[in-house]
């Protein structure tokens, strides 16, 4: 059975969003809340598109090229970001987004208010490539050393600093991790719509990210995935309601939030999965 | 005299105009363990919050093992050897008993080294994590949440915790608080037997006076951020002075 172009193409959305949602995810695995991915989205994006546009790159050197610069970034802006906690914190990362859009708005170079196009197209396929390989890679870090610090941290600040970890150290890292996920998850989006504008990064895509994860699941890497699927599936299986489907679905988040805190996946759920498929296979 | 492990030299504090600690000197032997007592609001956590970084003494000087560490940050004092509990016990949420014990390790691999799970990262962690977790009897809750166990073994988890990396010097705030009289006794057992074996050092604060009296060798009295008395405890015990400040209310 073929899908069909339409089906695809939520797909396609799909596997850009859950790695937008990793990117966050990533933050607040040390207790940071970022809303500011969607630049670090758009960052990747443009640069993305510049490398295999005007440089002529092939497609995965050009997002190896954008995640690194976009790293970078990350940490050059998380160093006095991440002086901040909490809502200020959130508050500064959105401050940051706006600039960034702002910024390639009246970039002329690539095309400003008029969008940028040209890129080659990417297929559903090799998105799905990517999105599997990061969640994998996240995946097996959560069983590090490293992520273990990252938990300690996001758990009590002061008492991780005061078994000797290096808290900046640790929070600023996690962040250039994050703005490198989003930059990957930007560079798919601009090769495969093919076309894009400053207004496709924007608070709102900062916000979806958020979203993602909240409902997904925040304390495990998964919880992205699911988070993903439900963000862009329930909308449409929603649409029964017409207008109200937003509502309908706003009422659901609200719901969520109320009764599972943690989102849909947590630790314990994926352990009753991993043993009921353990038990499944012995029987 | 051997030379101090720690060291105070006229530490003072002040916040927004009060003195919460004045001219304060003492000094901490290698396995030597010192008290800290003094009423309410005497300035004895202050104090612990200078020692590990989290504050910054306004005035004077902490040396450990003869190298200064007032102006190093809380991560470089605790690598440096220093290791705390809190008075309200702080354990990381969502970790079980046996990760405090793996994340509070000493920093020896590279970063490069620190993506890999705990047990490749440094396997000697692992050999430590399990003698401490036997230590403080925690290898029945190894795989719990720490924050879901009973108060007293909370305790022992955040003892367990600044111990698992080696420090020289162990600084308890109040370690005993809220436990009956069989707990607090197991406490001064352990901490008699890692002074025996690891040769710690220990500067304790409590409110415990019989605990106190039977496990420090010294004892520093503060009063409204002045130390009003020091000397064995026996001798602490007999002070006017501090009869007045402290025993006195209590009488």
């Amino acid at each position: 059975m073929v899908i069909s172009t339409y089906y695809a193409g939520l797909f396609a959305d799909v596997g850009i969003l859950m790695l937008g949602a990793l990117s966050v995810y990533i933050i607040l695995s040390t207790g940071q809340l970022s809303l500011g991915n969607g630049a670090f989205m758009g960052i990747g994006a443009y640069l993305a598109s510049w490398l295999t546009v005007v440089a002529g790159l092939p497609l995965t050197l050009a997002l190896v090229i954008a995640a690194i610069v976009a790293g970078v970034i990350g940490i050059v802006v998380g160093f006095p970001a991440l002086r901040l906690k909490g809502i200020y914190l959130a508050m500064a990362t959105l401050g940051f987004g706006e600039m960034v859009r702002s910024f390639f708005l009246n970039f002329s170079a690539m095309g400003g208010s008029e969008g940028f196009h040209g890129m080659p197209h990417v297929s559903t396929g090799t998105i799905w490539a990517w999105a599997a390989g990061v969640l994998l890679l996240v995946m097996i870090l959560e069983n590090s050393q490293v992520w273990l610090e990252m938990r300690a941290v996001r758990d009590d600040e002061t008492a991780a600093g005061l078994v000797g970890l290096d808290t900046t150290v640790i929070k600023v890292g996690a962040f250039g991790f994050g703005a490198a996920v989003a930059a990957i998850a930007g560079g798919l989006f601009a090769h495969h719509h093919v076309y894009i504008e400053p207004g496709n990064f924007s608070f709102e895509r900062s916000i979806d990210f958020v979203l993602a994860v909240i409902l997904g699941g925040s304390t495990v890497a998964p919880g992205a995935l699911v988070g993903a699927v439900l963000l862009v599936m329930l909308p449409e299986y929603l649409r029964v309601l017409a207008d109200w489907r937003f509502a309908a679905f706003g009422a659901l988040l609200i719901g969520m939030l109320l009764v599972r805190r943690q989102g849909l996946v947590d630790r314990a759920l994926l352990r009753l999965s991993f043993l009921r498929r353990a038990m499944g296979a012995a029987t | 005299m051997t030379t101090p492990l720690l060291k105070l030299d006229c530490v003072t504090k002040v916040f927004g105009g009060i003195h919460a600690l004045t001219d304060l000197s003492l000094e901490v032997a290698p396995r030597q363990i010192v008290g800290v007592i003094g009423p309410n609001g005497a300035g004895k956590t202050t104090t612990f919050n200078v020692i590990t970084g989290a504050y910054r003494a306004s005035s004077g000087e902490v040396t450990l093992d003869g190298r200064t560490i007032t102006a190093e940050p809380p991560h470089q004092i605790a690598r440096a050897g220093i290791s705390r509990t809190f008075q309200n016990i702080r354990l990381f949420a969502d970790m079980t008993v046996w990760e405090h014990l793996l994340v509070a390790q000493p920093h020896t691999g590279s970063m490069l080294h620190r993506l890999l799970p705990p047990r490749l990262a440094n396997p000697q962690a692992l050999k430590r994590a399990q003698e401490v977790l036997e230590f403080f009897e925690l290898t029945d809750v190894r795989d719990r949440p720490a924050r879901s166990l009973p108060y007293g073994l909370q305790r022992k988890v955040e003892m367990a915790r600044a111990v698992t990396a080696r420090p020289k010097l162990l600084l308890l705030d109040e370690p005993v608080a809220g436990m009956n009289h069989d707990e607090a006794e197991t406490i001064r057992r352990l901490m008699l037997k890692l002074r025996q074996e690891e040769g710690l050092s220990i500067l304790l604060i409590e409110h415990d006076m019989a605990f106190v009296m039977n496990l420090c060798d010294y004892l520093y009295v503060l009063d409204f951020g002045v130390m009003i008395a020091e000397g064995r405890p026996d001798a602490v015990r007999a002070n006017p002075k501090v009869l007045d400040a402290y025993l006195g209310q209590a009488a």
